[in-house]
């Protein structure tokens, strides 16, 4: 009976196939609307550079990681770790280089 | 004789029925815009009646999106993300004209003599000058930079600050098609924007690179630019920074202009008379818009994320935080209306514009906007810096 409980719970959790579908819609949110405001709601740059797919390509998952979680000194892109898990930055990493989805 | 009371008799009810139609004339000192920053809208509002009148479509991406008006009030000036110029009239809530005029822009400002309008742009960086009644083009000044704060000055003058190249430039339009530039260089590392005093004699430009301001005197620009609070942050570690603050709702009251501090959840009070700090408020996170009430009685401050569902009220001339309100998620923008009785609230995530009574403090009314941002009322026409 534990194991099943286990199980399922284990099953219900979004933890390990990242972001569950409502977080999702946060980050995307969250990548539009708030690094929208610097790098363009439409991600095609503003004060920061542009983010669309074609910029993101040939830069490694890692590279655009740690920007992120980390910020880059001497620009005024801030560090999000804190406001951002580890899965949730793969999750947008993987958003960037694809792009939009509707 | 017969046939003239025919005549008089078919023409007179028309001439009652088009009166009857003819809309009401009306001013426009009340009204204003609202920036829906995801649909590409702008909504006309009349804050006696305080609501939306009509909705204007079409103006592409608004996700930073800026408005100055036309001397009479009539006509707003709006300039989008997308490099979109569009003039939109308030009296018929109908498009005028949209030209698109660079790849992406972040802000505008009018002439003083109501005739130029110049948007300041990131790609290409630079400026660009237009015909007020035509939209169109009468000159630009490239500047291989991103253009921040840019304002209109007395003389026909517009100053604005490079963001890369760290550089303040002054132009002069007496002649529109042939601007003359004075520049001032090194004034600091990636000055963010500018605000002017309302007087129209200091320019003021934030740094985002460096701790301190920079001060342009324009009655004696031959004096050049001088750094102010310089070092403010004495060395405390800067916290992130995660909406860049907005100098151009800049407030200044009597001997005193407050401004956001910069990776510091504070709010700095300059002296004017010595042009050094004289204090600094503690406020809930990064200050975002500091603005004072008319009256300069009270200052209203918004924030950046994650403190973005909050705003708070400073007294003067006590420097106490009396009041801090939850608008709404994501608070973008606060605009007083002219004497000060209301301000208008944007909250972005929950798609609505709160009025408030500013002795009170406490909410008028509502309304519905989808993702809005800016709130501009016309008596922007007749600011210096606007």
């Amino acid at each position: 009976m534990r194991r099943l409980l286990l199980l399922c719970c284990l099953a219900a959790s979004p933890a390990f196939a990242g972001p569950d579908a409502a977080r999702q819609a946060e980050l995307e949110h969250m990548v539009r609307q708030d690094c929208g405001s610097c790098h363009g709601m439409t991600l095609k740059g503003g004060l920061g550079s542009p983010l669309l797919p074609e910029n993101m390509a040939g830069k490694e998952d890692a590279f655009l990681a740690t920007t992120i979680l980390d910020g880059r000194p001497g620009t005024a892109m801030p560090p999000w770790r804190g406001m951002l898990s580890d899965e949730d930055v793969h999750w947008i990493v993987d958003y960037l280089k694809e792009g939009r989805r509707d | 004789m017969i046939k003239r009371a025919v005549i008089l008799a078919a023409v007179l009810p028309l001439a009652v029925a088009l009166a009857a139609c003819a809309p009401q004339p009306r001013g426009t000192g009340d009204l204003g815009l609202v920036i829906a920053r995801a649909t590409g809208q702008v909504v006309v509002v009349d804050n006696s009646a305080r609501k939306p009148l009509s909705t204007i479509d079409g103006l592409g991406d608004l996700s930073h999106a800026s408005v100055v008006y036309s001397r009479d009030e009539r006509y707003g000036y709006v300039a989008g993300r997308d490099g979109g110029l569009t003039k939109v009239d308030l009296l018929t809530g109908t498009l005028v004209k949209r030209v698109m005029q660079a790849g992406n822009s972040i802000g505008l400002s009018i002439s003083q003599d109501g005739r130029v309008v110049a948007v300041q742009n990131y790609e290409p960086g630079g400026v660009r000058f237009f015909d007020a009644d035509s939209l169109e083009p009468l000159s630009e000044i490239p500047t291989g930079s991103k253009v921040v704060g840019l304002v209109d000055a007395p003389d026909a003058k517009f100053v604005f600050s490079l963001f890369d190249a760290g550089e303040i430039w002054l132009a002069d339009l007496h002649d529109p098609r042939h601007p003359v530039v004075t520049k001032f260089p090194h004034v600091g590392r990636q000055p963010y924007d500018g605000l002017i005093t309302p007087d129209g004699r200091y320019y003021i430009a934030g740094l985002f690179g460096e701790d301190g301001l920079v001060l342009l005197d324009l009655w004696h620009p031959e004096q050049g630019t001088r750094r102010i609070l310089d070092h403010y942050a004495k060395n405390d570690p800067a916290l992130p920074v995660y909406k860049m603050p907005h100098l151009r709702g800049w407030a200044q009251a009597g001997d005193e202009i407050l401004v956001p501090a910069i990776g510091h959840h504070e709010v700095l009070v300059i002296d004017t008379t010595t042009w050094t700090e004289k204090t600094r408020i503690p406020v809930a996170g990064q200050p975002v818009f500091v603005i004072a009430r008319p009256d300069h009685r009270q200052v209203w401050v918004n924030f950046a994320l994650p403190d973005n569902g909050l705003v708070q009220v400073i007294d003067l001339p006590s420097h106490q935080v009396i009041d801090t309100l939850h608008p709404g998620r994501a608070v973008l923008h606060m605009e007083f209306t002219p004497k000060g009785d209301q301000v208008w609230v944007s909250a972005r995530d929950d798609d609505k514009v709160t009025i408030y009574d500013t002795a009170t403090r406490q909410e008028i009314t509502e309304f519905k906007v989808p993702s809005p941002s800016g709130v501009f009322f016309t008596a922007r026409a007749h600011k210096i810096g606007m």
